[in-house]
């Protein structure tokens, strides 16, 4: 077994998503959700609120700094993330296609470091 | 130390090495593992073998998991817990039943998988399946040494960080899977006929390339530009007995003993194109192979024929070889002079045989200095000594003065 996140990019600054985009969006996310829990790929999982919500915090040679928004200063940015549990890179792909089709956003595949423990 | 001969051994690891690599990448779930054993293993056969064991492949393949089983005795890596458990855990199996049972097919499809970046799918197969050296990849590409080196390394590395499986993909996932597999078997051909460096025909590659084909065919029969590449393959491998002259020189289409040409594999060739056209939906590799159907069917080329498949595979292809390759049959349906202009829009860079195709047509015109040049220009650029001593030789006849 082997973990992925499977991260949902949102660019920022492109057009607004109608209301009721937004709300299909939500429900069919909520059906992969339950889909990953009864597959048992699910680990965790869930939606950010905006980057602009976002605090970064530093420390440097015992001095922390506090700034208000997001790390990077990229147009795209985390929007949302699921950790899944799965076999291999194929399985985690087929997911990840399930997962773009429901949020309607790009998702990036990332395997974590290692293997899960149980 | 071995009395077996070095040639030998040579001529064995070329044959054997991709075959053993694949298996072991079975038996150990990770491909540094399985080279660092099949290397392991040729090297104690270079300490032990005074003849060929019966089986040289198998000799290996049973060489490199002992070591491979020693070695990780030692180790307490990861990669190397996980395989020791892979090893234990396949004692106790039964043989895997599936469509395909050739390792082979199963390290290709691993490495041309979609999630690998296009040109280091083409590097990693060429390395693990053809055993074929970082310096023969890069004249293969026309790239950098360097550059083919870190796609390898980088790929391998995602395989084993990404867990990319080691499966033949599902019928629902072939056709997306399929494509990049039949580009590779493709370069692994031409690796193999025209060598690029060393020896002009290395013969073993071709085979392979055309066994790994016909599975692939077999195994989507439904799939016709699998069936496509296959005729290709075989139609250019039909005319290989004709391709070197008695002193080893290289003897031109047009000039070749057509008795010589293998025709079981041409009448092959020629059926499998009568079955892609009877389906009618061509692809690259369908109108190559119906290209090669046309030169090796008669007693002379087709060349308006040619020219109108080429035409048809540009629009499909319009990369640069195809312009080069459709240029040679402008210049013999229009005329050198058309075909010149053709190449002044193709560009090439390190590929000799588009300076030796200039120099053709200019010798036809009469630019003999310009010729000349072009001529040195692609003996620079020659890897193979069979081709350099053949365009030496039609340089030789320009040897006059520069106007």
């Amino acid at each position: 077994m082997k973990q992925y996140m499977l991260a949902v990019h949102s660019v920022e600054g492109a057009p607004a998503r109608s209301d009721e985009d937004t709300q299909i969006a939500y429900a069919q996310t909520d059906k992969i959700n339950s889909e990953l829990q009864a597959a048992g790929a699910w680990v965790f999982g869930g939606g950010l609120l905006p980057a602009e919500s976002a605090t970064v915090v530093r420390v440097d040679k015992g001095t922390t700094t506090m700034t208000d928004g997001p790390f990077a200063e990229t147009k795209e940015q985390l929007g949302g993330f699921w950790v899944i549990r799965c076999a291999d890179l194929d399985q985690a792909l087929a997911w990840a296609e399930k997962c773009a089709v429901a949020c309607m956003e790009p998702v990036e595949v990332r395997p974590f470091d290692g293997e899960p423990e149980n | 130390m071995s009395r077996f001969p070095a040639v030998d051994l040579g001529r064995v690891y070329r044959a054997e090495y991709g075959r053993c690599v694949a298996t072991l990448v079975r038996l150990l779930g990770d491909i540094n593992l399985a080279e660092e054993a099949v290397q392991d293993a040729f090297a104690v056969a270079v300490e032990k073998w005074e003849v060929l064991p019966p089986n040289p492949g198998a000799w290996i393949v049973t060489t490199a998991r002992n070591r491979a089983v020693d070695r990780l005795r030692r180790e307490s890596t990861r990669e190397a817990r996980h395989a020791q458990a892979l090893l234990l855990y396949q004692q106790d199996q039964p043989q895997e039943v599936g469509p395909v049972k050739d390792d082979q097919l199963r390290l290709i499809f691993t490495c041309c998988h979609p999630a690998l970046a296009p040109d280091a799918r083409t590097a990693l197969t060429l390395r693990l399946l053809a055993g074929l050296e970082v310096p023969e990849i890069a004249r293969a590409y026309l790239v950098p040494e360097p550059t083919i080196a870190q796609r390898i390394v980088r790929a391998k590395k995602k395989i084993r960080d990404a867990h990319i499986p080691y499966r033949v993909p599902g019928a629902a996932e072939l056709p997306d899977r399929l494509p990049p597999v039949l580009t590779v078997l493709y370069l692994m051909f031409n690796e193999g006929y025209s060598a690029t460096t060393g020896q002009l025909i290395r013969t073993g590659l071709c085979q392979e390339a055309i066994r790994l084909a016909r599975e692939l065919a077999a195994l989507m029969p439904d799939e016709y530009e699998a069936l496509g590449l296959l005729a290709l393959l075989l139609l250019t491998e039909a005319r290989r007995p004709a391709r070197l002259g008695p002193a080893g020189e290289l003897v031109l289409l047009a000039d070749q003993d057509r008795s010589l040409w293998n025709r079981a594999l041409i009448a092959e060739g020629h059926d499998l194109v009568r079955r892609c056209l009877r389906r009618d939906r061509p692809g690259p590799y369908q109108i190559q192979a119906a290209i090669n159907a046309v030169h090796t069917d008669g007693d002379a080329t087709d060349w308006p024929q040619v020219l109108a498949l080429y035409d048809q595979l540009w629009a499909l292809l319009p990369t640069p070889v195809v312009a080069l390759n459709r240029a040679v049959a402008v210049a013999e349906v229009h005329g050198p002079a058309v075909a010149l202009a053709v190449l002044d829009d193709v560009e090439l860079p390190g590929y000799h045989l588009l300076p030796a195709t200039r120099a053709d047509l200019l010798v036809r015109l009469g630019r003999e200095a310009e010729a000349a040049a072009a001529y040195d220009e692609a003996i620079a650029l020659v890897g193979t000594e069979t081709e350099r001593a053949f365009l030496r030789k039609r340089r030789k006849g320009l040897d006059r003065p520069a106007r």
